[in-house]
């Protein structure tokens, strides 16, 4: 490799000008490489995140430069139902669909790790909910959705005849709830699943193997050996699955703009109506602000929940 | 989900009390038939979605008369529509350039972010990392009013320039974060033999690390070109005039309309939107996989 870059090398060090003397001076060299991305970064990130939490207490709306009116606009939060009506679906839904998410994921996976023909093909295949656009998937779980030509509904009545009438998917707030919730569970069990299928070739062989000859039985390994060998990895996965959906916009957007009746917006959905749609910047920032302690405690709750329990298992094997 | 954890391991013949669980049926029962439930519902929207492109008007409405699941008269009436009678390929043309610029600009900053952090070792380069990964943490639903506001004050607001600006700030952490771990991987004694040798270090950079780090390169901008072709709330929020919309956002708000959806044209829509990064992705799928299971093994 360095004799064959030699030549230009040596040529560019003969003649060595102001400039290139000037990007080898090592604290310049950091300084413009970093520049970049710190730039973009502190632009675009953390001052709208600042301006954000200022905004929060202030009464901006678009056109018109707020006051600050203190803690006014989330104590307006607090009484009103909507805001309340959001953290509720937004923690059921995260709940719900986590928990959904990583238990059939993590199911895929283990039959993903087995060997059977056009595995890399299948492969392939699963991870297409994730790489397609989360909005344009939605309009397709919208129309399979529809309350006349559902083909949900086609099949339970008039092919199986289990049901008289047409399923009312997103007519009234339980349903539609269990729909969004539904369709966000197919988006996301191909990331979980090639992620966890990842950790599971990791796993060195030879531990089932001597698990085996001292006779454990299929659910022992698994138990003992696959569940806390996975659990870094599961801590990772699971904390920014639950991140990006406690923050979930374009489902919920996409199928029912928070519809019917307000049942099923969540806080980013609310925060869009108020501060985009409705104008009142100061509002809607406060309902993106009011997630971010939901989100430190669900970050800190499932690494250190995961991660202390991978400690533990840690010592006692060692 | 038994014998998933033993056959991987060792012939599962091996242990005698695995002998039985290994029996053809067993296998078709425990793997296949799950792994084939699984393909069926992953990919039913889809099949869906295409199919309802095609139909004609006639047949998406009556289900007595003609199976849901096939298509008797294939028509290609909703793409025409699509194509010819609204700004669906403008839309198309405006995502694409978005896709590129911010794919392009994030590639550029974490690179040479990551050099600076993996390889040009500095007091306090760990927690600059850790200060770039974070950042991925921070989800763009808490940040879209304020940015708004942001997007307003540099007189871009409507622009797409301004996605081009606002996408890095989720690019940039997860390429970074990328290709740190693939800088890692290149041994660090053919830079050094470049420096005896006398090459400055943005020559190390350019003749010896990048073109080590050409998967990795690859990784991070199929990734991020299909990350900024999805986004949506953004896009939403930044664009008001119905030329310069995304695709994701354009379909949402401008076909769907009145009370009578026209389903052919949305699906059509939605299929047509979904090809660009289908096609991208399938040309690439390894390095898609080892990216994603690399980001998060790292």
């Amino acid at each position: 490799m360095s004799v064959t870059t030699l030549p230009p090398l040596a040529l560019a060090h003969r003649q060595p000008s102001w400039l290139v003397r000037l990007f080898d001076y090592k604290p310049f060299l950091i300084a413009m490489c970093l520049a970049p991305a710190i730039g973009l970064l502190a632009v675009f990130l953390t001052y709208p995140l600042g301006l954000g939490i200022w905004l929060a207490f202030t009464d901006t709306t678009i056109g018109r430069k707020g006051v600050f009116v203190g803690l006014e606009n989330f104590q307006y939060l607090l009484t009103d139902p909507l805001w309340w009506n959001a953290v509720f679906y937004s923690v059921v839904y995260t709940g719900i669909a986590t928990f959904g998410k990583f238990a059939l994921g993590f199911w895929l996976a283990l039959l993903l790790n087995n060997h059977f023909p056009f595995k890399s093909l299948l492969r392939a295949i699963i991870l297409l909910p994730w790489i397609v656009p989360t909005v344009l998937s939605a309009l397709a779980f919208w129309w399979i959705y529809d309350p006349q030509f559902s083909i949900i509904s086609y099949l339970l009545v008039d092919v199986l005849h289990w049901r008289s009438s047409n399923v009312d998917f997103l007519g009234s707030p339980w349903p539609a709830r269990f729909s969004l919730i539904a369709a966000n569970i197919w988006r996301g069990i191909p990331f979980v699943a090639i992620s966890l299928l990842a950790g599971l070739q990791t796993i060195s062989p030879s531990l089932y193997e001597a698990a085996m000859l001292d006779g454990a039985s299929a659910w022992q390994r698994f138990r003992y050996i696959t569940f806390p060998m996975m659990m870094p990895i599961l801590a990772i996965v699971m904390t920014f699955s639950i991140i990006f959906t406690f923050t979930d916009f374009q489902l919920v957007y996409a199928i029912t703009r928070g519809g019917p009746g307000n049942s099923t917006h969540l806080l980013a959905t609310l925060a869009f109506q108020r501060g985009i749609a409705g104008g009142e910047l100061g509002e809607g920032a406060a309902i993106a602000v009011s997630m971010i302690p939901f989100l430190v405690f669900a970050t800190l709750f499932s690494y250190f929940g995961l991660a202390r329990r991978k400690w533990q298992q840690g010592e006692s094997n060692d | 989900m038994t014998d998933t954890v033993a056959q991987p391991t060792a012939d599962a013949k091996a242990a005698p009390d695995t002998m039985a669980w290994d029996s053809g049926l067993r296998r078709l029962m425990m793997i296949y038939l799950p792994l084939g439930c699984f393909v069926l519902i992953l990919l039913f929207p889809f099949y869906w979605m295409a199919i309802t492109s095609f139909k004609p008007n006639a047949e998406l409405m009556n289900y007595k008369a003609h199976n849901p699941f096939w298509i008797s008269s294939p028509t290609l009436a909703h793409i025409k529509h699509l194509l010819f009678d609204t700004a669906y390929p403008r839309w198309l043309w405006t995502t694409m350039l978005v896709a590129i610029g911010s794919t392009t600009l994030s590639l550029v900053a974490s690179t040479l972010a990551a050099y600076a952090i993996e390889r040009l070792r500095f007091r306090g380069s760990p927690y600059v990392g850790l200060g770039i990964y974070l950042a991925y943490l921070v989800p763009p639903s808490i940040l879209f009013i304020p940015l708004a506001t942001v997007v307003v004050q540099f007189g871009l607001f409507d622009s797409p320039i301004a996605l081009i600006l606002v996408y890095p700030t989720f690019l940039v952490p997860f390429c970074t974060w990328l290709l740190i771990g693939y800088f890692k991987s290149i041994p660090y004694e053919l830079e050094e033999c470049a420096l005896v040798d006398g090459a400055t270090r943005l020559q190390i950079l350019r003749r010896i690390t990048l073109p080590l780090a050409v998967p990795g390169l690859i990784s991070a901008g199929i990734f991020s070109f299909t990350l900024s072709w999805n986004e949506f709330i953004y896009a939403l929020a930044f664009i008001q005039s119905g030329a310069n919309k995304t695709v994701p956002v354009a379909i949402l708000t401008e076909l769907v309309t009145g009370d009578v959806y026209q389903w052919g044209a949305l699906m059509a829509g939605s299929l047509l939107g979904s090809l660009p990064v289908a096609v991208f992705y399938s040309l690439f799928v390894d390095y898609y996989v080892s990216s994603l299971t690399g980001a998060v093994k790292e």
